[in-house]
Formats: structure tokens, C-alpha cells, sequence
């Protein structure tokens, strides 16, 4: 499996998801926002951080960024396309996946493990976590509260487009459960072909048992499957 | 000569702002904020505040439909999320 981090000027988990996705044998290359065609690849994925140093609003700088109309045309394609935490927002400033991220209700950057449930597991991304699996990931961000029209809204809850809920440990979805005002605890969501996903907290991060935990490899493996 | 440049750069230069708000469904987290230090500060008859974004922006064009044509583009695709945004367009000079 190939895989493909895009690098903007600002991002700072390039390196952890590389090291993530070469750790699970994927053959991954990094690529400059600057370049105008990608190599031949089987996921493409948006790395977190502060592209631009979220000038304007997070990502949408980086989504109007020449390696972007690539990314747009191979997601049209059917190419696998992962958005974590920045990568996300950009996603949503591309307009391959609806919605936004806004400021997090309590206006402060949030950075510390929370618990996500699985709300589909009929994905490329999430096939080898079970239904309902409640995880520990790490989330680290100011603008993370996503927020959608209704319409759209309904348009995850029917087509099962909602990747990952905030919950606490026992799955339970309430406002405790939610760090940062998202709506219906979104923290992932996939495109209407499921090819997409975009999500907040960090998978990367959890690849290890020695340094966090090991809850974010089942994501890497459904990948490679 | 250089009054003439002057001139010329004059009127070939057309001067607009926009104001972004955020949509009255949006949360505001930052102008809430803002509201409530204030009326914190004695600001009784304050009734409520929403923060928002503005910008300068000078198109070298003299014909100021096609000039106000292009702040609207530079506005829908860049400037504003229209998923949450709200935006005025006025012209200053």
C-alpha cells in the first residue's frame, strides 16, 4: 500500500503519521504543497498542525494550495483521502467533506486524551474496529467543534456517515462527553462514497503501547486490508 | 510627471471593504466573551455583541461593476466560509 502525507508550511504531525504509516508497512512519501502531481498512490493523507499559522481560518489557506487540485481530482477517483485534526479542517475548506470546524465552545486549545466510539465499521478506515468500540485517542486543538446545516446533518445520521462520536468511557454520548461543543459529538466524518474520512483526534498518536496506547492501529490496518 | 502617475494610479483604483460576520444561528464563543467582560465592566445597557472579520480591499480596475464583481469572487472563494458566514461588500473610494 502507497501512501502519500502532504507537508504544509505549518504542519507538525507530518512526521508522526509518517513514522506511523511506515511502521505499519506502508511505503509512504512526503509531498510539498507546491507540487502540482502526486506519484502514484493508494491514500493520500492531510496531516495535522497550523498550515499558514491558521491565518484566516484553520485550513484555508492550505485548501486553496496547488497540490490541493491533485488531491481534489484522485478523491473524485475514488482514492482513500485521511484528514486528522488540521487535515480535517482543510478537508472541510477543500469541499470534499461538508461542514466546518469551529472555535471549541470553551475557547480554549484542548489538548488530552478523550474517548471516541465507533459509529461504522463498514469502512475502508475503520473495518477492523468493532461496532460501538469505545477508544482512547488523543485530541489536540482550538477549533474542533464541527458544525453543519441540518440538512447535511441528516444526511450522516441516514447514509451512516458519522466515523467517530466523543463519548465517555462506558460509550455514552452527552455534553459531558463532549470536549469542544461539536455537534451531535462529531469528531469524524466520512463523504457520501466513503472514501474520505476527516477527523479530529490523533490516530497517530496511538500506535504504541509503550508511549500511549495501541487504540489507533486498527485504523492503519483496516487501511491496509 | 510623477503627479501625473499619481493621477493615473488614482483613478484606475477602486476601494472596497467587507465585513464577515458570522450567521445568527453560528455560536459566537469570542463575542460572547467580549459581551460579558463588558457588561462586567459596568456596561449595563449592552444587549449583545458578535465578532467578526474586516477587510481593505483595493482592485486596480476602473469600471466598478466589474471591480465589485471581483471582490465578490475574491469574497465566495476565499475570504468567506459561506457555511457559517455572512458577508457585506461597500465601497470606500
Amino acid at each position: 500500500m502507497r501512501s502519500s502525507v502532504i507537508v504544509f508550511p505549518g504542519s507538525n504531525c507530518d512526521r508522526d503519521i509518517a513514522v506511523a504509516l511506515e511502521k505499519m508497512q506502508f511505503k509512504n512519501q512526503m509531498i510539498w504543497h507546491k507540487e502540482t502531481s502526486l506519484p502514484k498512490t493508494d491514500l493520500i493523507v492531510i496531516p495535522g498542525g497550523f498550515s499558514y499559522g491558521d491565518y484566516l481560518r484553520s485550513g484555508a489557506i492550505a485548501g486553496k494550495s496547488l497540490i490541493i487540485d491533485e488531491v481534489i481530482k484522485l478523491a473524485k477517483n475514488g482514492c482513500l483521502i485521511l484528514g486528522i485534526c488540521n487535515g480535517f479542517q482543510i478537508l472541510t475548506e477543500t469541499g470534499l467533506l461538508k461542514g466546518t470546524l469551529l472555535r471549541n465552545k470553551n475557547l480554549k486549545f484542548i489538548n488530552k486524551d478523550v474517548n471516541i466510539k465507533v459509529l461504522n465499521n463498514k469502512t475502508q478506515f475503520t473495518s477492523k474496529y468493532k461496532l460501538n468500540q469505545v477508544l482512547k485517542i488523543n485530541i489536540a486543538h482550538n477549533e474542533g467543534n464541527y458544525f453543519t446545516d441540518s440538512k447535511h446533518l441528516q444526511e450522516l445520521r441516514n447514509d451512516n456517515l458519522i466515523a467517530f462520536k466523543y463519548c465517555d468511557k462506558k460509550g455514552n454520548t452527552n455534553l459531558d462527553s463532549n470536549p469542544n461543543g461539536a455537534l451531535d459529538n462529531i469528531a469524524g466524518i466520512f463523504n457520501s462514497k466513503k472514501n474520505i474520512l476527516g477527523m479530529m483526534p490523533h490516530p497517530e498518536r496511538m500506535i504504541d503501547k509503550l508511549i500511549s496506547n495501541d487504540d489507533g492501529v486498527n485504523l492503519f490496518s483496516s487501511l491496509l486490508n | 510627471m510623477a503627479k501625473l502617475f499619481q493621477l493615473n494610479l488614482k483613478k484606475n483604483k477602486l476601494k472596497f471593504s467587507v465585513t464577515v460576520t458570522l450567521k445568527k444561528d453560528v455560536l459566537d464563543p469570542q463575542g460572547k466573551v467580549v459581551e460579558n467582560t463588558l457588561m462586567s465592566m459596568g456596561m449595563v445597557n449592552l444587549k449583545s455583541i458578535r465578532q467578526g472579520k474586516f477587510f481593505e480591499i483595493e482592485v486596480d480596475e476602473n469600471d466598478q461593476k466589474k471591480a465589485e464583481e471581483k471582490v465578490k469572487m475574491m469574497c465566495e472563494k476565499l475570504l468567506v466560509n459561506l457555511i457559517i458566514e455572512d458577508y457585506k461588500i461597500s465601497k470606500l473610494i
